[in-house]
């Protein structure tokens, strides 16, 4: 190198001069940041809209805490890949608009039971009750732990409404009426009575006493009404002609 | 300092820093690993302009490809369903009842069904159709609530029983706890249980029940207790209770019924599919002509 001592030149000139060392380090940075962060302003450009997506009702949503409460990410996925086996297996692959309004998603990764993403509308809500009181009972060969316990817990029907407004703060479209009407909608949902209002501002949600349990709104009723409603909105084309989604 | 000292062994000079004697050399980055750096680099940028890689402003590069996993599966499937094409083609053209005559689309055909069964019907009506005592009706004996023909359980299949479509079978067992005194119904469930014991015949019209029976029961159940399929209603001269043979489950039933519900799937499942399916479930036993 031609470097030396008294003239250092390259290399060894920016090493000697701590200013100029800086500047260059925060220039590198500064690069690899805006290519790594700019793209994530603009991620709403990558996601399709999609007919027919609501968010959770508040039932469905106090369903899904017990879903992340209970770790059941940790055995089921909901994320239908695009590969023949799975399409034909679970229906349409998922796509991003499935999860829009999902605080924290629940894809997962590991499938130690069967995806969930399209459970919703499967399987009868008796069925689901069975399957959670005791999953031997239905599945003599699953291994998926009870989940009796949920038909005792009853839930805060008149609370529900800060978690709501919580989600909106980051960017649920919850209305005010929404969360005004939370605790009346949560009863209709679980009881299957009066349920005008609360279809009107959630489609296609299933209604019904799930846990067997009259006068009661259980953990378990949350969780089989969110059950109940996986894959069910989207109103997807199938992937190819005459196939079923 | 003058010219930098260069180390004999390798001919490379030394950076000028030495640290207890050790001196540090200014050896170049092997040759073979700088290529395959920049290579690495050139692949990498080449794969982003072949392939969907990064969000714009007004959506997603595309890549000069045109590759998307979407484009990708849709080849497979229909790679799949052209090797299945012919089947297929036979299957949708021929009715049901004729593909009992044909051994070999019979065989194309039950194998779809059983597949598609273990995956969507497994779950209440059990693998092999068993049933759940209590629970799911049996598909494997002659019972059948809705009708047992071909026809009749391609419709089961596609629109569900109570499932909300807006083709579904439904019916609704009233509540007799909310008509009838406890005795009535106490009366009633003796009476229905000496309709399947034959050594009964002659001396079940004493009974107290049998009154409360014909004025309540056998508009759906009939008069003997033969069932009533354009109501769902089931058989009860026969030994098979899909909820309980007790009289305590009978009276329950009768005070408060449970009634069973199937979902649709109808578009769930493909055409193909559902008709694959009625002629699996036709053929476990229990198929009508």
């Amino acid at each position: 190198m031609a470097s030396n001592a008294e003239n250092p030149t390259g290399h060894a000139l920016i090493e000697r001069s701590t200013t100029l060392l800086f500047v260059l380090t925060l220039l590198v940075v500064l690069i690899g940041g805006l290519v790594e962060i700019v793209p994530l302003f603009k991620l709403e450009t990558t996601v399709q809209p999609v007919a027919g997506m609501r968010p959770y009702s508040p039932l469905e949503q106090i369903g899904r805490n017990v879903y992340t409460r209970e770790g059941c990410y940790t055995c089921h996925s909901q994320q239908i890949r695009p590969f023949r086996d799975e399409v034909e297996r679970y229906g349409h692959y998922s796509v991003a608009a499935e999860s829009m309004y999902d605080h924290p998603f629940l894809w997962g990764s590991k499938r130690t039971g069967p995806d969930l993403a399209r459970v919703g509308s499967k399987y009868s809500n008796a069925w689901h009750l069975a399957h959670m009181v005791d999953p031997r009972s239905v599945v003599p060969v699953s291994i998926m732990p009870a989940y009796a316990f949920l038909k005792h817990r009853d839930i805060d029907v008149e609370g529900f409404g800060a978690h709501m407004r919580a989600l909106r703060d980051v960017g649920v479209p919850y209305s005010d009426t929404m969360i005004a009407q939370a605790a009346a909608d949560i009863r209709a949902q679980a009881s299957g009575e009066e349920t005008e209002g609360l279809l009107a501002r959630y489609p296609k949600a299933k209604t019904g006493d799930f846990d067997g349990q009259p006068g009661r709104v259980t953990e378990m009723d949350a969780l089989i009404a969110y059950l109940q409603v996986l894959g069910t909105l989207a109103e997807l084309a199938p992937p190819i002609s005459g196939e079923g989604s | 300092m003058a010219a930098p000292e260069r180390d004999p062994l390798t001919g490379y000079s030394t950076t000028g820093h030495e640290w207890d004697g050790i001196k540090e050399l200014t050896t170049p980055i092997p040759h073979w690993w700088v290529t395959v750096f920049l290579g690495s680099c050139l692949v990498a940028l080449l794969y982003m302009w072949l392939f969907p890689s990064f969000a714009t402003t007004t959506g997603v590069f595309k890549g000069t490809l045109g590759w998307t996993s979407e484009g990708q599966l849709a080849e497979e499937m229909a790679a799949g369903r052209a090797a299945q094409a012919e089947w297929r083609r036979q299957l949708a053209d021929t009715p049901l009842d004729e593909v009992e005559r044909q051994p070999d689309l019979r065989r194309f055909a039950i194998a779809g069904g059983r597949a598609a069964f273990n995956e969507n019907c497994a779950p209440c009506h059990g693998v092999g159709a068993g049933g759940q005592i209590g629970q799911f009706p049996a598909l494997v004996d002659d019972d059948w609530l809705w009708g047992g023909s071909l026809a009749a359980i391609q419709q089961t299949v596609r629109f569900g029983i109570r499932s909300g479509h807006e083709e579904t079978r439904d019916s609704m067992m009233p509540a007799f706890g909310e008509m009838l005194s406890a005795g009535e119904i106490d009366s009633i469930a003796d009476y229905v249980l000496t309709l399947s014991d034959p050594s009964a015949a002659a001396s079940r019209a004493r009974l107290p029940g049998a009154e409360l029976y014909a004025a309540n029961c056998s508009a759906c159940h009939g008069a003997a207790g033969e069932g009533g399929r354009d109501f769902g209603a089931p058989r009860l001269d026969d030994a098979i209770w899909l909820y309980g043979g007790s009289k305590q489950a009978i009276r329950q039933q009768i005070a408060t019924p449970r009634m069973g519900m199937m979902p649709a799937f109808a578009g769930k499942l493909d055409d193909d599919t559902l008709r694959m399916l009625a002629l699996y479930v036709h053929s476990l036993g229990g198929g009508e002509r």
